[in-house]
C-alpha cells in the first residue's frame, strides 16, 4: 500500500493517522478534513469550553512535534465529495482528487436541525465553530435559553449555561430524557440533577416550531405551550456524515456499514469513530472513536478482517458540577441496584452512587456518579467478563 | 514539607489526596511512596482516584497511564508529564517535599490573575 487517504481529520481521523505510522506504514498519507481546524477534541465544547474554564488551546489533540512525526499531507478546509466505486479515488469539494490505496473514513456526525435553525439565536453544538457562535452570545448578558433535546449534549450545555448565570429550560419530547441511555430508574436520578442545577425540565411535549422573524423570540410547544427565549439550543442528536459517499459501492444505513473489524464490503477502505456502524451498531463515544483506529489500521494493511473490536462500551459526561461515567451494555430488562452511596429525593447524595444492573445473577453495566473508584474497578471487571459479584467475593 | 498522614493509614494499593494548590496526590505502590501532581493533565480527572498497577497509575476518567517515577504518561491522551515530588518519612508520618516549580507555577498563576 502506497498512499493511504483519512477522510476526516477530528479525533479518530486522527488517531488513525497515528495508528498506521505505529503500526508500520511509511507511504503517502493523506488526511482531509473539511474544518479549518487541526483536530481538536469535541468533549470539552459543551463543558469547561462553553463556561470559558479553559480555552481553545486546550482543545488541541495534538502538537507541532507529533505533527511533523506523522508526516501526512493535511488538506484542511476542504471536503471529501465523492469516493469511486473501487475506493481508489478520493474526490475533493474543490475538483481535486487523490488517488489512494486505501481509504479510511472518519468524518463522524453532525448535529441534527429543526427547521427554523437558520434564525439569530439558534444554535447546535458540534463545533469549535458552533461552540465558539454559543460561548459568544452567552457572555452578552443575561438570557432566557431554551435547550430542545434532553440528551446528554442537552444536558451538559444546559448545565452550563445556568453555571454562566442564565436562566434555562430543557424541553425534552420523551416523558423522561436518557431513558434508552440508562433505563427509567437511573434516568430519573440523573434528570434531577436539572433541578438541583436550578434548571427547568419540561417533558412529554416536541417543540411544534420556533418563533420569531429575524431572531429566535420562543419556542413553541406540541402541547400548545410557548417558552419566551433569546438564545436556543437545539441538541436533538447527531447524524453521521455519508453524504458524501452516496455514489460510491459502500453500503450505507445510519452509519457506513463495516463487519467487526471495521472492515467494509471493499477490504481497501475501513470506517472508525461516529460515522462507522461496526458489526450492527454505531457508536457516537470519544473511547470508540479512540479505540477503533488501531484495530482498522491493522485489517487495512493486513488487507483483510485480522482482528475484530469488541470493547466494553464507555461514556462519561458532566453535569451540575457531577461526573456520569456509564459501562457495559444494558438491556431494558436488566434489574438494577445501588451498590455503594445513595440518591435521596431522587438526586443523588454528596458522596455519589454506583449502580449495578444485572441480569441472570451477572453484571451487565455500571453506572457511577462522582464514584470513579469503584466504577473503574467495576469496568474493568466488565471488560474481563468477570462478574463483579464474583470478583468481590474472591 | 508538608506531613500528610501516618504511613500505617496508606498500606500498599493505597493513595491519598492532600489538598495543596494545585492537589497532589500520594501513592503507596507496593511499599514505595511516590508523589504527583494529582490533576490529570489530560484533562481534570484526580489521579489518586486512579488504578494502581506497579509503578503505573491509570487516570479514571480516559486511562492515560503515568508513571510514578518520572510522572511522564506511558499512553494517549495525556500528552504532558504531570510533576513528581519528593517523599520521605519521618516518625512513622509520611511528608511531602512539594517540588519548587510548583511554587513557581502557583506564584506566576496568582500574579496572573491579580493583575
Ligand atoms: C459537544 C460534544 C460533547 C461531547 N461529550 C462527550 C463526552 O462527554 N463523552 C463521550 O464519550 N463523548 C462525547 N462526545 C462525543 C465525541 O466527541 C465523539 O464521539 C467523537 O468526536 C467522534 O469522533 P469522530 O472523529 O468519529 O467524529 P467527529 O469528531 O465528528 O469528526 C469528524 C470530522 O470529519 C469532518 N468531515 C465530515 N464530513 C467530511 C467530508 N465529507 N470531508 C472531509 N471532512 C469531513 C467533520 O467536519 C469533522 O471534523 C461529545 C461530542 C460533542 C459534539
Ligand atoms: S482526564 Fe485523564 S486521561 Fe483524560
Amino acid at each position: 500500500m502506497k498512499t493511504v487517504t483519512v477522510v476526516g481529520a477530528s479525533l479518530s481521523g486522527l488517531y488513525a493517522a497515528r495508528e498506521l505510522r505505529a503500526q508500520g506504514f511509511d507511504g503517502r498519507l493523506v488526511v482531509v478534513g473539511d474544518e479549518p481546524h487541526r483536530p481538536y477534541d469535541r468533549p470539552p465544547l459543551s463543558k469547561d469550553f462553553l463556561t470559558g474554564r479553559s480555552g481553545e488551546d486546550r482543545l488541541a489533540l495534538s502538537d507541532a512535534e507529533e505533527t511533523t512525526e506523522l508526516d501526512a499531507e493535511w488538506l484542511l478546509g476542504v471536503r471529501a465529495r465523492g469516493l469511486d466505486a473501487r475506493g481508489r479515488t478520493v474526490l475533493l469539494g474543490d475538483g481535486r482528487t487523490v488517488s489512494t490505496d486505501g481509504v479510511i473514513i472518519a468524518t463522524g456526525a453532525s448535529a441534527r436541525r429543526l427547521p427554523g435553525c437558520e434564525l439569530a439565536g439558534v444554535h447546535t453544538l458540534r463545533t469549535l465553530d458552533d461552540a465558539r457562535a454559543l460561548r459568544a452570545e452567552l457572555g452578552a448578558g443575561t438570557r432566557r435559553v431554551v435547550v430542545i433535546g434532553g440528551g446528554f449534549i442537552g444536558a451538559e450545555t444546559a448545565s452550563s449555561c445556568a453555571g454562566l448565570g442564565h436562566d434555562v429550560t430543557v424541553v425534552e419530547a420523551a416523558p423522561l430524557p436518557l431513558v434508552p441511555q440508562l433505563g427509567p430508574e437511573m434516568a430519573a436520578v440523573c434528570a434531577g440533577l436539572h433541578r438541583r442545577g436550578g434548571v427547568d425540565l419540561v417533558t412529554g411535549t416536541g417543540v411544534a416550531g420556533l418563533r420569531g422573524t429575524v431572531a429566535v423570540t420562543g419556542v413553541e410547544l406540541a402541547d400548545g405551550r410557548l417558552l419566551p427565549a433569546d438564545i436556543v439550543i437545539v441538541g436533538i442528536g447527531a447524524i453521521p456524515n455519508t453524504d458524501w459517499l452516496a455514489g460510491s459501492t459502500l453500503a450505507l444505513h445510519d452509519g457506513v456499514l463495516c463487519d467487526d473489524g471495521c472492515v467494509t464490503a471493499l477490504p481497501q477502505v475501513v470506517a472508525v469513530g461516529d460515522v462507522a456502524r461496526v458489526g450492527g451498531t454505531r457508536a457516537e463515544h470519544w473511547t470508540s472513536a479512540t479505540e477503533q483506529p488501531r484495530v482498522a489500521v491493522r485489517n487495512l494493511l493486513a488487507g483483510h478482517t485480522a482482528e475484530t473490536v469488541r470493547p466494553l462500551p464507555y461514556f462519561w459526561s458532566d453535569q451540575y458540577g457531577a461526573r456520569i461515567q456509564f459501562a457495559g451494555r444494558r438491556l431494558d430488562t436488566d434489574t438494577v441496584r445501588i451498590a455503594e452511596g445513595g440518591v435521596t429525593d431522587g438526586t443523588p447524595d454528596e458522596g455519589g452512587f454506583l449502580a449495578l444492573y444485572e441480569r441472570d445473577g451477572r453484571t451487565t453495566a455500571v453506572l457511577s456518579v462522582d464514584r470513579p473508584r469503584p466504577f473503574m474497578r467495576a469496568r474493568r471487571e466488565l471488560g474481563r467478563g468477570v462478574t463483579v459479584a464474583e470478583a468481590a467475593v474472591s | 514539607m508538608i506531613p500528610v498522614c501516618r504511613l500505617d493509614d496508606l498500606p500498599a494499593g493505597e493513595s491519598v489526596r492532600i489538598d495543596t494548590t494545585p492537589p497532589i496526590a500520594v501513592f503507596n505502590a507496593d511499599g514505595e511512596l511516590y508523589a504527583i501532581d494529582d490533576t490529570c493533565t489530560h484533562q481534570d480527572a484526580s489521579l489518586s482516584e486512579g488504578w494502581l498497577e506497579g509503578c503505573l497509575v491509570e487516570c479514571p476518567l480516559h486511562a492515560a497511564s503515568f508513571d510514578l517515577r518520572t510522572g511522564r504518561p506511558t499512553c494517549l491522551p495525556a500528552r504532558r508529564a504531570v510533576r513528581t515530588h519528593r517523599v520521605t518519612v519521618d516518625d512513622g508520618i509520611v511528608h511531602v517535599h512539594v517540588a519548587a516549580e510548583v511554587v513557581a507555577v502557583v506564584a506566576s498563576e496568582e500574579e496572573g490573575t491579580a493583575a
